[in-house]
């Protein structure tokens, strides 16, 4: 699936829910099914700032693909990173820069993207994008 | 005159707002403070009606700006109990004040001289200090903290030396809500000669303070937090200790005559209010005092502990939840953790409840590691706020633990 494929259907299981609520307690679910980083990966080079909880990420390249992985301290943290990774993860470099999130507004989440928000969640979409970015560049060299 | 809370809250215009579908709970009061409509028009009454700027104008505008200026340092004086009013600096807050005091003291402290502060100091106690010291080769002491929350007397009491120059203590910590024992530290501080600077910017909105009674050096707050306008502040400091600190900026105001050979520097208070003031903050800052003794220190301090007493009796109520600093000493601040749940996530969910509450360190670090936590959830109350407003929060919080179990 492409990535705007999958944040449609994001958008769609969303859409089920009648209010907030619901709508995190389905974001703290999808915050436990994800694939947490390995523990020699949650280093402190592989944290994002400006997080009030703990927030790691880590990228690697698999076949042109970009898998990433994540953990939080803070589990609603986790269920937004969660619901990034599911739209991010297992693409291809080119398609992840090109990418937009207007899917988090649409869900209902965008208090938890803005920019001011002391959360690091921006950050962590930054960071996604810059090991895109980087892995992209290092296949040219190639 | 009577408490009446519901008349109360109708002085503060943003308590009628919603925030998520629902009415506002405000409960960050110690970050700061609700501004009631009384300084809010005084703010616009200045800009709409007598903005000039003060001192030196020879017209009508300025120096009703300058005697409205004036008479609200007059207003903080007179509510502080300093002896003169020109011991009543402006400044933009209460870190502007400490930077200052740090600064001044630099040159009449020396190498081996140290600086005792409290382990419970807010991070901007903190860096002025050790910018200081590295300047002037002076050393800081620190006073520890008990499991209560409360500042080690006894170790205080032998941290003191001939050495000691200077005592740096918060009158409330902002973390914890903890009333230090300032009176006890000031006197036994002056018994080794040490001057002593208290940063009151978590006491102003609680309690009235009487300077002279405490006999305290320096003293320090910021208007925010006591209803007043952001971005100003006071440093209170006796007479002697202003006359003796070199002038911290250089700038119009503070001068009485300047040459390119030398600068004469003003009296007190313009030595140390370099540049145009921020009037408007002074004045509003002035009219929030007035606003407050109207309604009555002891009316607020009545209200607030039946608050703190109701909503700490509710949250203990609930399983696995750990207040911190839980002593009996301390203003309505509730800084607690439920089991191993995360603040961030409660007070996020709060937030989705129109309840606004802060998460995380509260810029106290020190206080943070020595419970070994990542952080707090901490409600703070004020004299506006009310108990049905506590029930809001304790069912709120109940099903942000449901949520995040």
């Amino acid at each position: 699936m492409t990535i705007k494929e999958i944040q449609d259907e994001i958008v769609e299981e969303f859409s089920l829910f009648e209010n907030w609520m619901e709508r995190y307690e389905y974001m703290i679910e999808l915050g436990k099914t994800i694939e947490l980083i390995s523990p020699s990966n949650k280093t402190d080079s592989n944290l994002i700032k400006g997080c009030q909880s703990k927030l790691w990420l880590h990228a690697e390249v698999l076949e042109g693909k970009v898998f990433y992985t994540t953990d939080s301290e803070a589990i609603i943290t986790k269920g937004i990173a969660a619901i990034l990774l599911r739209a991010f993860s297992n693409q291809t470099p080119l398609d992840i820069i090109n990418s937009d999130v207007k899917y988090i507004d649409e869900i209902g989440l965008k208090e938890h993207l803005s920019p001011t928000r002391a959360n690091g969640l921006v950050s962590m979409l930054r960071q996604i994008k810059y090991y895109a970015l980087a892995f992209s560049k290092k296949n040219k060299i190639k | 005159m009577e408490f009446d809370i519901n008349k109360i809250r109708e002085d503060f215009p943003i308590l009628n707002r919603k925030v998520n579908g629902y009415p506002f709970v405000y409960l960050d009061n110690a970050a700061t403070s609700q501004k009631p409509k009384t300084v809010i028009d005084s703010l616009v009454d200045y800009y709409s009606n007598y903005n000039s700027n003060i001192h030196r104008g020879v017209h009508t505008v300025s120096q009703e700006a300058t005697d409205a200026y004036e008479s609200a340092r007059q207003s903080i004086q007179t509510h502080f109990n300093a002896k003169y009013s020109h011991e009543i600096i402006f400044t933009s807050g209460t870190t502007h004040s400490i930077n200052l005091v740090a600064n001044g003291f630099q040159s009449l402290l020396n190498s081996g001289d140290e600086i005792i502060i409290s382990g419970l100091e807010h991070h901007s106690n903190i860096v002025p200090w050790q910018m200081m010291c590295e300047k002037n080769g002076a050393l800081i002491k620190v006073i520890p903290m008990q499991e209560s929350g409360e500042l080690n007397f006894s170790v205080f009491e032998k941290l003191l030396s001939n050495k000691t120059k200077l005592v740096f203590v918060n009158h409330i910590s902002n973390a914890l809500g903890i009333i230090n024992p300032i009176k006890k530290i000031i006197d036994k501080a002056h018994e080794f000669g040490a001057v002593v600077l208290v940063d009151g910017a978590q006491a102003s909105s609680h309690l009235k303070t009487n300077l002279q009674e405490l006999n305290v050096d320096f003293y320090t707050t910021s208007a925010h937090k006591l209803c007043g306008p952001t971005g100003v502040g006071m440093l209170y400091g006796k007479e002697k200790w202003l006359k003796k600190m070199p002038p911290y900026q250089g700038g119009g105001e503070m001068i009485s005559s300047v040459t390119f050979e030398k600068t004469t520097y003003a009296e007190l208070p313009h030595k140390f209010e370099a540049g145009t003031p921020n009037i408007a903050g002074v004045i509003g800052f002035g009219e929030a005092i007035n606003y407050l003794n109207k309604i009555g220190f002891d009316h607020i301090k009545n209200h607030e502990t039946s608050l703190l007493k109701y909503a700490t009796k509710k949250l203990k109520t609930i399983p696995n939840l750990k207040i911190y600093g839980d002593s009996l000493n301390k203003t309505s601040v509730i800084s607690f953790n439920v089991g191993e749940i995360h603040a961030y996530d409660i007070g996020s969910i709060l937030d989705k409840f129109g309840i606004a509450v802060r998460t995380g360190q509260h810029c106290a670090q020190p206080i943070m590691d020595y419970y070994n936590i990542s952080g707090t959830v901490r409600v703070s109350f004020s004299f506006y706020n009310t108990t049905k407003e506590i029930d809001h929060l304790y069912k709120s919080l109940l099903q942000a633990i449901t949520m995040l179990s």
